[in-house]
């Protein structure tokens, strides 16, 4: 990296660990593993991370969006050490800046709370919409991007919508803020396939024509290999491949990043005179 | 609420070879219907459904957000309360031992069955372990009972189960928070098949997994349901699952089934424009470029648009879609298709 580049966000090896189980059964668990990685001011990018279920992709969020302390290294959010963002009023400013979209919307919304709610007051204390006309303004600008408006959310509580619906609410209310990074965990989980392809142009334009980076944590390796510009492969707790994204996705080397690529489901149907893929699979491993 | 029932296994092999489907569903409705200052505003998110399923199937259900997947899915599970409400039409099992008519039910026996009979592993489920129990209690609480083994016996062959999740045994230690969103995921469906039920509906049981563990989940879930000669109802807008795990598959737009038939059929040959879209749209890896999206927004199901559904996105749309909503109509082969381009719809 050039030393003009000011990093945007700086996560220099990075690690945590867990301690769990009874009291007869204590373990740690190593759940992120000596991870680092830079994304600069200049460039923005879409950077992927995608890897095992339990690898540490969500612990690795929460530790970028300052909700958890790594136990060893360091993140550094535009120059500044994420541990010293302490007082409310810089909490509110990283807020503002950093925004992020958690994975299972179903649990990250207030079941008690109607939706519009959390868009009005993102609204109200990132942006300088005050009156119910300009955060309602707001919000169904940030709807609209996700094919969603205003009238259709209005009033309704969480278990109202459907899961593409929450996941979708989710991404817009990131948007209101105007961030300059964005840390979606698994974004895109629960839309169909037309409409996944949406919100990564999405993420696209908001890329290149916004300036926003993007860590963009996913199973699908086609978005992926679609809008990142880097990606990462994480396998317990270890960044086991890294690179650019396409370069990876073609030609992957690493063993765990092989698997993960000859895995995904072929969207095409067997021959009528053979079984079901699932079962060919079956057949032909020995677990 | 908890999220799955789990069936007595002994209750759920059928003695005598069934004459019956192991579920029909008839015209089914089924609107969200609220009062707001005196307004009634109802979504009709389940319209007039009729489906059959087999004993010894997977059927999988598709269809894109908001689409009426999951209200479909709860209806028929059972799992219904205001302002979601059957306006008409039935749901009947036939459970080998027993056949029931739900909906003619009170709603606790229809509670009552849902727990005996049906394993539904509800979307975004992976939320509603119990966050103050370790794992290994929320499966002595709903599985031990079931499984009627002595609990050594029991917790080995729980840990068998995880294991084909790739879950390693010591998860039953941990706090549902302790554990990753596709890990909780895998809990839940280790909860709800680890009794060998009859009968499975699982609605987007596989979003949090990456592909190397769901084709393990997969590959487990098609185990128990040929061990069983299982019924199984999949919701997943996951086309690639569906290709590779159900027998035959319905496409819903807009609370309506508008296709069905053998998976194979309907990949290869769909007939609705949406089901075309759908299939031609699928991302490959190595896609430089997205396939091209469906152009507009689904339709608001508290005021959908008059005729055929579809026909605002339709680019075959003709005047008869406007007006006139095409009955679903038989190909042959079990291929059933609601569309007047294919079926010669005219207006009248
Ligand atoms: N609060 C916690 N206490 C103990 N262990 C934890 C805690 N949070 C996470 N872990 C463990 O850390 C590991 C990584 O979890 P994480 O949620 O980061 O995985 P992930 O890569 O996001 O997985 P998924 O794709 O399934 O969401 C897992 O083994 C999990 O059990
Ligand atoms: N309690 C409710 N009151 C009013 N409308 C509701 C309620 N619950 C769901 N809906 C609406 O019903 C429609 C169908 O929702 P459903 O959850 O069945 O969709 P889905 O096909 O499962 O979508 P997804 O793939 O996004 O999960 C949506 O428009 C949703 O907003
Ligand atoms: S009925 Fe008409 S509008 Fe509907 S899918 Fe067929 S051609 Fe298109
Ligand atoms: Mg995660
Ligand atoms: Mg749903």
């Amino acid at each position: 990296m050039s030393g003009a580049d000011t990093a945007l966000l700086d996560v220099r090896g990075v690690s945590r660990s867990f301690w769990t189980g009874g009291l007869l059964s204590r373990r740690r668990i190593d759940a992120v593993k000596d991870v680092s990685f830079t994304l600069t001011d200049a460039r923005p990018e879409i950077f992927t991370i995608i890897g095992e279920s339990g690898s540490g992709k969500s612990t690795l969020a929460r530790m970028i969006l300052n909700g958890m302390t790594p136990t060893g290294g360091s993140i550094a959010f535009g120059g500044e050490d994420l541990t010293t963002i302490r007082k409310t009023r810089d909490r509110m400013r990283f807020m503002s800046r950093v925004q992020p979209i958690f994975q299972n919307p179903f649990e990250s919304f207030n079941p008690l709370s109607k939706v519009d709610r959390y868009l009005t007051m993102t609204a109200r204390n990132f942006t300088d919409a005050r009156s119910q006309a300009e955060t309602d303004a707001a919000s169904d600008r940030a709807l609209r991007k996700v094919g969603l408006s205003l009238a259709e959310v209005k009033d309704r509580f969480p278990h109202e919508l459907s899961g593409g619906q929450l996941q979708r609410i989710a991404i817009a209310r990131a948007l209101i803020p105007g961030p300059r990074l964005i840390v979606a965990d698994e974004p895109v989980s629960m839309v169909d396939a037309s409409l996944r392809v949406a919100i990564v142009n999405l993420f696209k334009d908001l890329r290149d024509e916004l300036k926003v980076s993007i860590i963009y944590i996913t199973h699908d390796l086609a978005t992926a290999y679609y809008i990142s510009d880097r990606i990462i492969i994480m396998q317990k707790g270890e960044v086991v491949e890294s690179g650019d994204a396409r370069a990876v996705l073609d030609n992957p080397q690493h063993p765990y990043s092989i698997l993960l690529k000859n895995s995904v489901l072929s969207p095409d149907v067997p021959d009528d005179d053979e079984p079901q893929t699932i079962e060919r699979d079956r057949a032909a491993r020995s677990y | 609420m908890t999220l799955h029932q789990l069936n007595n296994h002994l209750n759920s092999v059928p003695e005598t070879a069934p004459t019956s489907p192991a579920l029909r569903v008839d015209g089914l409705k089924a609107y969200y219907q609220t009062r707001w200052f005196g307004i009634t505003r109802e979504v009709r998110a389940v319209d007039d459904i009729t489906l059959r399923i087999e004993h010894d199937e997977i059927y999988g259900i598709a269809g894109e957000s908001s689409s009426g997947k999951s209200s479909l899915i709860k209806t028929i599970a059972g799992a219904i309360r205001p302002p979601l409400n059957v306006v008409s039409g039935s749901v009947n099992f036939d459970f080998g031992t027993r056949k029931v008519d739900l909906y003619s039910l009170k709603p606790e026996e229809r509670t009552a069955i849902r727990w005996k009979h049906l394993a539904y592993i509800m979307q975004g489920s992976m939320s509603v372990l119990n966050p103050l129990r370790r794992v290994r209690q929320s499966f002595v609480d709903f599985a031990f009972r079931h499984m009627g083994l002595p609990m050594p016996a029991f917790l080995r062959a729980v840990e068998e189960h995880l294991l084909k999740l790739h879950l390693q045994p010591g998860v039953l230690d941990s706090y549902p928070h302790e554990l990753s969103g596709g890990m909780r995921q895998r809990v839940v469906i280790a909860l709800a098949t680890v009794c060998r039920p009859g009968f499975i509906i699982a609605d987007e049981p596989t979003t949090a997994l990456d592909v190397v563990v769901q084709k393990s989940v997969l590959t487990m879930i098609r185990e128990v349901q040929r061990e069983m000669r299982a019924s199984i109802l999949f919701v997943t807008h996951d086309m690639a699952v569906h290709a590779n795990l159900t027998d035959r598959l319905g496409i819903m737009y807009a609370g309506r089934l508008v296709e069905e038939g053998r998976t194979r059929d309907l990949f290869r040959n769909p007939r609705h424009p949406y089901t075309i879209h759908l299939i031609r749209s699928l991302p490959r890896i190595g896609d430089a470029e997205p396939r091209k999206g469906l152009e507009g927004t689904p339709p608001n199901l508290a005021d959908p648009p008059p005729g055929c559904r579809f026909h605002p996105r339709c680019p075959i749309a003709m005047d008869v879609c406007r007006v006139v909503v095409p009955p679903m109509q038989s190909l042959g082969g079990g291929h059933r298709v609601a569309c007047h381009a294919v079926t010669g719809g005219t207006v009248q």
